[in-house]
This record gives structure tokens, C-alpha cells and sequence, in this order.
């Protein structure tokens, strides 16, 4: 059995991790580069010690070894192996040990590719990561370990929660672990940087990759919960400003804030107060977010309850934003600017306002989300604000970055003039002036002010994107003579960091245009519909046509089918359906269990790229109740009956002797459930048309694709070659040395 | 204008921004919201008409459905007593006997029935449960 | 078994990680750390005059405030590239 060995590996990497902090510390103070080097191969150790970790976990979770613990509460044989796969992230224990292993590895990644560079900084850089990696490999170790075993250990685990049988759920933990754990490594350097005094581009060229990588996983995480939200969550929206939704937004706009923020301190030397004071913010708030969901101090539908865990993260904040303030603090004088804003018109203006709503939104989403402690600690009463009180704020918050986002990529550098700002604004203007005229005269969209104010900003935003494009193609067409796809490819390959961030303004665009037209033209009506009944909605019938029901040993299902028509015309069949699983809970009977356990729902989806139809059955099973109380009596008594006779026979003859009763059992249960088709009655379903729900997956794929351009690694004969232009350029032609006036 | 001034003016008009938006946020965070409570602190502090988020455990054995109305009564943490409500609306999928809820309520005029108001009912998500140890 | 596995382990890693210490002390090199400064600006330089070059066949910016602008960052890399040189020739 494995598991002393995991559990060995747990504190042996954390000994290793102690060993490099100190190791790290020690050569850089002492300037001894066997020591650092020595720091550093404790991180690809940690690595490889949480690799093997992670194996014997798997391998556990695969062959369904419930002698540990967090395997018999987590899975089942039944459970797939796909999900089985995905099972040890649903833990307390094994995401811990998650979040330590993508540490690790991206540790050592940044620490192997920089192994040359920032020798001064990464010591440093080095001991802050590890100090990370052993608080979280402590708390594995002695408050949530997932090596954890019984002696006695089930026939039979608990299996996976029913909900988290979706493929979104698979991948969103790892999406989101990744972009706490690499929101790390920016911030390590952040503070190598403030402790060594290297406060210039060099740090933040080396870590930019990083911050990007974090917000481009981050993002992803997000808007595959937003999806698995939306399409296995039986209430048809995609976010509900949950705390730990929350939790994931705020260091993700923290981090968008600081990508964006870096490319004035490359250029100009400028917002370096502000770069060390996002980055460390983000990775605080990474931190945060993970505390949010393991220690249940704030009430969620998805925080880990009431943990043991709450504490040691309030001491790792506490120390990281004290730290993070004394060290800003001192080094504020290295942190000035090396060059001033010129002109408000101007590229450099852009972003630090975008800076500002950013932070105003981080800010909000922070009050709002933790105000039932700030209200408790104040007033001693707990208050909580609810959903509705983030509209006010984060609605003209996100019309102002969408601006933004437009005017950002068609603005210069430095300083504009009117004659330039006439040239490029003018089209996306017109297109979203256009946009709004056509909105208001097609009727509607005039009564929702704000969502109209989006669609026009998104019109803008693309607009001035799409000019872009076609312009760095043809200036590219005008040198080369190439093809305009070729041009635009060869284009967006050379100047690979702007026209990814380009891409990624599109894709916002598009996403928020359907945030806007999804929340501001939802149709929705709860109804109450016996087979044969229709209900209206936006101009759509909704036929209930037949209920459906069908019983296995994992999962009892009564759903509907529903045909949809407009103008008398059918458009879909869609089916729905409520599965229950059995719960392990014997006082709900031997009949009872299979009807009152976990619940999920197949929602009935018809998505289009103007409109969605949801629906969901909430079918109310009282009607079977004097079936299944009748149920649960005779097989009580038999069961009963039944192990008083075997009561002394071995496990295996009393499995053999309660093989008929189980029979009987699962044929009762299928007859009961068949009476919800034979005997139909009334159901409830929520049905919805959401216009454009479709855009927000569309345009996080378009950010998604954005991102991976931004990040995609320049072609090394790509950089040879402009540093021999520029080289030649450089001495060929007459400069004048003198710089620019401030 | 000289550029130090220029700064300061824009310093200014930065500051003045964000003292407006803190203080709406606290305007409205203090008017707008809800007193969180457990049972045992609505049954003390409730008043007819206004209304409360209320947290705690569904108790095992008590929800049934009533029409469209789903009825359950809420436990709570610490006391040995529950709260009977009365829920229209949407009913989240993790919803069940023993879970964790939050529900906004108010209590009904002439009735020990707390009316739940409609699509406020939210459950924990059960998947990152841990029980708190030793109690 | 678990034993013999854990031991196995715990020496690679010992192993491992103290190489460093037992290959003996590297010479450092001094001004690594203003060179790479030096180095990363200039990249950022050159990132900025194409950025400039891209602007000014986007129609971002006029004849008049590119030439500015070009020969002033190119004056700035130059100051860059000069500095290089002094410190690689210490």
C-alpha cells in the first residue's frame, strides 16, 4: 500500500522546501551561487516529489482503493474512469495537493528558463515560491491529507457528487489552480525585485509569460464554471456573483490590469509603484481566493464549509500584505517614474484609467462579496448584500473598460493629434453610433438603456479592431505585395503581442455584448403544465408533449419531452429530465433512498447564436409517496426477516441470500417510477429564451485565441533578424541623442 | 499649464472619483442590505414585513412539497431548534436533506411560517464540505 | 517495500540537491545584474521603435510626429547600446 509512501513524500517535500528557502536566502545574501543553485534544484526536487504524490493518488482513485479515505468519499466503482480521472480535485485533500504540484511545476519551468537571467532577483524569487509551496504541502500534510487511510475500508465509496459529472467540471479546478499558482510567480519575482532593489524591465520581461499564462487559464476556469453553471445547474444563468466566483474575478481583473499596465513601465519607465503593487495584489488575491473556498468563512454554495483550515490562511495573508506594503514602502524612491504622462490623449492616459476601473471593480466585487464580516466586525451584526447591488456599480464600471478596449488599440503612443484622432476614430464610431440608431429604431432596445450603451460599445470596440487589422495588413501588403490573408497572417505573427491583445479586445467585446442581451432580454416563466399543455414564451409555444422516466442502479430519471414551435412552424424537441441518486442514508428506507438523494438536472438546451431555449422539469414526486412508503414497509420486514435468518452465515452466503430481495427491489423501484409515465400529474418547468447566450462561449474562445497569440514565443531567426535591422539602422542613420522634452 | 499642476489637478479629480464610489458603496451596502441570521436569531429578532437571509442546515426528515410550494425546516448550527419555511421558486440541484442553505425570508403576519421569497434559495455546494473537527 | 521506495527517494533527492555544494564554489561574475537591466531595455527599445514604425503605417501617427518620435527612441537606444558595450568591455 502506497499511502505511507505519499505521505512521506508530503513531508519530505516539505522539508526539501524549507531546505531551498534557507539554501536561496543564504547564497544570495552571502553571494555563494552553489547555494542559489543548490535552492533552485529543490524546486525541481518538490516537483518531482509532488509528481509521485499525485501518481499514487490517481492510482489509488483509479482502482478504487477506498482504503483511503479521500477515495471512498470521493468515488465509486461506477464512477467513470474519466471522472475517476477528475475525482481527486472534487477533495478538500486532493486539490491541496494539486495546488502544490502545479506549483512546483511551474516553478521549476520559470526557474529553468531563467537560470541565467535575474540572477540577482531569482534567489529570492526562489524562497517565495517555496515558502508557498510549504505552507500548502504542511497543510496537505497534518490538516487535509489525502493519503489518509482506514482499516476497515468500504465494499463501496460514496462516489463523486452528481453534479460535478460534467466535463466542464474536469477541467475548471485545473484551469483555475493553475492560475492561482502561476499569479505566483509574478509575485515572487515582484518581491525578489523590491528586496534586491532591481526594479527595471528586467523582472517583469522575465515574468510577463507568467502573468499572462495565470490570466489566460484564470479566464478559462471562469467561463467553464459560467458554462458548467449555465448548462448542469437547474436555474438557466452562468454567474450569480457567488463569493467564490468572486474569489476567481478579482485577482483575474488585477491581472488584467497589471498585462496591460507592464507595457508602459517597458516603454516608458513609467507605473512602476503601480506594476509591483498589481502584481503583488494579484497574487494576494489569488491566495485569498483560495482561502475563500476551503474555509467557509463566507457563505457560498461552493465554499468548503467549516474547515480547520481558515486560520493558517489568515496568517499567510496577513503576512504576505503586510510584507507587500513594507516593501513598496521601502523601496518608493527607486519606484519613481523615469518619464511623465504628455498628454491625456494618449495610449499611456488609456491604460492607466483602464487601470483605475479595473481596480474600482476589484474593489466593488471586494466590499460587496466580503461585506457580511466587514458589517460584522463594525456593527457586530452580519449583513449581507445581495446579487442586485454589484449592478449599479460594475454596469457603467464595465461600459467605461469596454470603451476602453476600443479606444486602447487605436490610439498612439505619447501624444495624439486631432488630425490622427479623426483618421482612426472615425469608422468605429460611425459603427457604433450606427448600431445604437438601427437598435432604437428596430424597436426595444431603447428600454434598456445600458444594454443598448453595450451593444454600441461593442460595435466600436470591434469596429476599431477589424481597422486595425486591415491596416497593419495592408501597410504590411504595401512592403510586400503579399496576399491580404498572407499579409494579415505574417502580420499578427511578427507583431504577435499586439494583435493577440487586439484579438482579445474582440473577443470581450463579444462577450459582454451577449452578457448584455442575455441579462437585459431574458424571457422566462414558471409553469405548472399536465402532458398535452403548452406555455408561451417570447412568442414561442412550449408543448409539454409526454413524460419520460427511467430507472438504473445509479440514477432514477422523470423528465419530459417538449416540442417548440413558433408561427406554427416546429423549431425543436428538446428532453429534460430530474435524475435522483441514491443516497447512502438508511433512515430514508430501502425504497425512500433512490427517490430522496442527490438531484441533478439534464436541462433541455436548444443553443443558437441569437437565441437559447432552456428548460428544466422540477417534477414534485409526492405522488409516489404512498408508493414508496408502501415499498419501503415490505422490504424493511423482508430484509429484516431475511438477515435474522443469515445472521450467522459468512458475508458471502448473506450477499447471496439478499441477491432475490435486491432484485425484487430494483424491479419495485423501475415500477414505481414507470407510474410518472403511466399516471402523469402536473409538473413544474422553468423555461427560458435568452437572447445571445451563445456570443459569451464564442467570445471567450476569441479571448481564449487572443491569449495564446499574446503569448505564443517569438521564433528566435524572428529576433535575430530585427536586431540586425535595427543594429544597421542604428548606425547608419542620423538620430539626434537628445531626448524628447518630459 | 505648468506639469506639476497638471498632476496634482489630476490627482485630485482621481481621489474625488474613487471617495464618490466608496462612498456609495457603503451607502448602499449599508441601506440595501440584509441581516444574515441563524434560527435561533431570527426567531429573536424577527420583525412582520422585514426581511432576513437566513442560514443553516435543511433538517433531515422535514421538506416536503405542498403544490408548488416547497416546505423544509431550517436547523440551527448550534441550538437544538429549527425554523419551518415556506419556498416558491427555483430549487437549486444540491438541495437536499442536511445540506447547507441560505434563504431570504420574512415572517408571515399570524403564522410561525417564515415565507421565503421567491428564487432566493441557495445550497452549498456539497463537493468541498469538510466538517469542522472535535465539535 | 514502502521503506526501500522512501529511502530510494530521499537519497536522489539528497543527492540531487546538494550537487551544487559538492562540485564547489563558482566564480560570480560581477555587473550580471546591470547588464541584464541594460539588455531588457534594449529589447523593450527595439519592441518600441517597431511599435512606432507599425504606428506610423497604421496611420496612427503623422510624418512629422513619427520622425520626432523614431529619432528620439532611437537616440535612447543608442544611449542603451553604448552602455552595454562599456560594461561588456569591463
Amino acid at each position: 500500500m502506497m499511502a505511507p509512501v505519499g505521505r512521506t513524500l508530503l513531508i519530505l517535500g516539505l522539508l526539501v522546501a524549507a531546505y531551498g528557502v534557507v539554501a536561496s536566502i543564504y547564497g544570495a545574501r552571502a553571494g555563494k551561487r552553489e547555494w542559489v543553485d543548490s535552492g533552485r534544484r529543490s524546486v525541481y526536487a518538490l516537483a518531482g516529489l509532488m509528481t509521485i504524490a499525485w501518481v499514487i493518488v490517481e492510482a489509488a482513485f483509479l482502482r478504487s482503493d477506498f482504503s483511503f479515505n479521500v477515495v471512498a468519499s470521493h468515488s465509486s466503482t461506477t464512477t467513470p474512469t474519466f471522472y475517476k480521472l477528475a475525482a481527486p480535485w472534487s477533495s478538500q485533500e486532493g486539490s491541496l495537493l494539486l495546488w502544490v504540484w502545479l506549483m512546483s511545476l511551474w516553478s521549476s519551468l520559470v526557474l529553468s528558463l531563467t537560470r541565467r537571467r535575474v540572477r540577482e532577483i531569482a534567489p529570492y524569487a526562489t524562497a517565495v515560491l517555496l515558502g508557498f509551496a510549504a505552507f500548502f504541502t504542511s497543510l496537505a500534510a497534518f490538516f487535509a491529507n489525502p493519503f489518509a487511510t482506514t482499516s476497515t475500508p468500504p465494499a463501496e465509496g460514496s462516489g463523486l457528487d452528481p453534479l460535478l459529472l460534467h466535463p466542464s467540471m474536469m477541467i475548471h479546478p485545473p484551469m483555475l489552480y493553475s492560475g492561482y499558482t502561476l499569479l505566483a510567480i509574478p509575485f515572487a519575482f515582484g518581491v525578489g525585485a523590491l528586496i534586491t532593489g532591481r526594479l527595471n524591465v528586467e523582472w517583469i520581461s522575465v515574468t510577463r509569460r507568467f502573468a499572462l499564462a495565470a490570466w489566460l487559464f484564470l479566464g478559462i476556469g471562469i467561463v467553464l464554471g459560467a458554462r458548467w453553471s449555465y448548462t448542469e445547474l437547474g436555474w438557466g444563468g452562468y454567474w450569480a456573483w457567488d463569493p467564490v466566483e468572486n474569489a476567481a474575478l478579482m485577482p483575474w481583473l488585477c491581472t488584467t490590469a497589471f498585462i496591460h499596465s507592464i507595457m508602459i513601465q517597458e516603454k516608458r519607465g513609467m507605473l512602476k509603484v503601480w506594476n509591483v503593487s498589481l502584481v503583488l495584489a494579484s497574487g494576494t488575491l489569488a491566495i485569498l481566493g483560495t482561502f475563500l473556498v476551503r474555509s467557509g468563512v463566507l457563505d457560498s454554495i461552493h465554499a468548503f464549509g467549516a474547515s480547520t483550515l481558515g486560520v493558517p490562511f489568515v496568517l499567510l495573508l496577513t503576512v504576505m500584505i503586510v510584507a507587500a506594503i513594507g516593501l513598496v514602502l521601502w523601496r518608493r524612491n527607486q519606484l519613481r517614474a523615469e518619464a511623465q504622462l504628455d498628454s491625456l490623449l494618449s495610449r499611456e492616459a488609456v491604460f492607466l484609467l483602464q487601470n483605475m476601473v479595473l481596480l474600482a471593480m476589484v474593489f466593488v466585487i471586494f466590499w460587496i462579496t466580503f461585506f457580511p464580516l466587514i458589517s460584522e466586525a463594525l456593527t457586530g451584526t452580519k449583513v449581507s448584500v445581495g446579487p442586485p447591488a454589484f449592478r449599479p456599480f460594475i454596469v457603467p464600471l464595465a461600459l467605461v473598460l469596454v470603451a476602453l478596449a476600443g479606444i486602447g488599440p487605436i490610439i498612439a503612443w505619447r501624444r495624439v493629434t486631432a488630425a490622427n484622432l479623426r483618421r482612426s476614430f472615425t469608422l468605429p464610431v460611425l459603427a457604433g453610433v450606427a448600431t445604437a440608431v438601427v437598435l432604437l429604431l428596430a424597436g426595444g432596445a431603447g428600454a434598456r438603456p445600458f444594454a443598448l450603451a453595450m451593444f454600441a460599445l461593442g460595435t466600436f470596440v470591434l469596429a476599431s479592431v477589424v481597422q486595425e487589422l486591415w491596416r497593419g495588413a495592408a501597410a504590411r501588403r504595401a512592403m510586400t505585395r503579399e496576399s491580404p490573408p498572407l499579409a494579415l497572417l505574417r502580420v499578427v505573427r511578427r507583431n504577435h503581442r499586439r494583435y493577440g491583445g487586439y484579438i482579445v479586445h474582440a473577443g470581450l467585446a463579444v462577450l459582454l455584448i451577449g452578457v448584455a442581451a442575455s441579462s437585459s432580454f431574458q424571457h422566462s416563466r414558471d409553469v405548472l403544465l399536465k402532458p398535452g399543455q403548452s406555455a408561451r414564451v417570447d412568442g414561442y409555444l412550449i408543448r409539454y408533449v409526454r413524460p419520460t422516466a427511467a430507472a438504473t442502479a445509479q440514477k432514477i430519471s422523470f423528465g419530459a419531452v417538449l416540442a417548440v414551435s413558433r408561427g406554427g412552424r416546429h423549431v425543436t424537441t428538446l428532453r429534460t429530465a430530474r435524475g435522483f441518486y441514491p443516497s447512502q442514508d438508511p433512515t430514508q428506507g430501502p425504497i425512500g433512498r433512490f427517490f430522496d438523494g442527490e438531484a441533478d438536472s439534464d436541462v433541455g438546451l436548444r443553443a443558437g447564436l441569437t437565441k437559447d431555449i432552456w428548460m428544466v422539469a422540477n417534477p414534485d414526486l409526492t405522488p409516489l409517496k404512498g408508493l414508496i412508503d408502501q415499498g419501503n414497509r415490505v422490504f424493511s420486514a423482508e430484509l429484516t426477516q431475511t438477515m435474522t435468518r443469515v445472521a450467522k452465515n459468512s458475508l458471502a452466503q448473506q450477499q447471496a441470500a439478499l441477491a432475490p430481495l435486491w432484485q425484487l427491489r430494483d424491479q419495485a423501484i423501475t415500477e414505481i417510477a414507470a407510474r410518472y409515465v403511466t399516471h402523469p400529474w402536473p409538473v413544474e418547468f422553468l423555461l427560458i429564451v435568452d437572447p445571445l447566450v451563445t456570443w459569451i462561449w464564442l467570445g471567450a474562445i476569441i479571448i481564449a485565441g487572443g491569449g495564446l497569440i499574446a503569448l505564443w514565443p517569438v521564433p528566435v531567426p524572428l529576433w535575430r533578424r530585427v536586431r540586425a535591422e535595427r543594429r544597421a539602422r542604428a548606425t547608419a542613420s542620423p538620430v539626434s541623442p537628445a531626448r524628447e522634452p518630459a | 499649464m505648468d506639469p506639476s499642476r497638471k498632476r496634482a489637478i489630476r490627482l485630485v479629480v482621481a481621489l474625488t472619483a474613487a471617495l464618490l464610489l466608496a462612498a456609495a458603496l457603503v451607502y448602499i451596502s449599508f441601506n440595501a442590505g440584509r441581516r444574515e441570521v441563524t434560527a435561533s436569531q431570527l426567531l429573536r429578532v424577527a420583525k412582520p414585513g422585514q426581511s432576513y437571509i437566513l442560514a443553516g442546515t435543511v433538517l433531515t426528515g422535514s421538506v416536503r412539497r405542498d403544490g408548488a410550494a416547497l416546505l423544509f425546516r431550517i436547523r440551527d448550527p448550534k441550538l437544538h431548534l429549527s425554523v419551518p419555511v415556506r419556498y416558491t421558486g427555483a430549487v437549486p440541484d444540491p438541495f437536499a436533506a442536511g445540506r447547507a442553505v441560505m434563504v431570504t425570508v420574512q415572517e408571515q403576519p399570524a403564522s410561525s411560517t417564515f415565507v421565503g421569497e421567491q428564487n432566493s434559495l441557495t445550497t452549498k455546494c456539497p463537493s468541498k464540505y469538510q466538517a469542522q473537527a472535535a465539535t | 517495500m514502502d521503506f526501500v521506495i522512501v529511502m530510494v527517494v530521499l537519497a536522489a533527492v539528497v543527492l540531487f540537491v546538494s550537487a551544487p555544494l559538492r562540485r564547489g564554489i563558482r566564480a560570480e561574475t560581477g555587473g550580471g545584474g546591470e547588464l541584464a537591466d541594460l539588455e531588457a531595455a534594449r529589447e523593450a527599445k527595439y519592441r518600441e521603435i517597431r511599435d512606432a514604425e507599425l504606428d506610423h503605417r497604421t496611420g496612427k501617427l503623422s510624418d512629422e510626429d513619427y520622425a520626432r518620435i523614431d529619432g528620439a527612441l532611437r537616440g535612447e537606444a543608442i544611449e542603451i547600446l553604448h552602455a552595454i558595450d562599456t560594461i561588456s568591455k569591463r
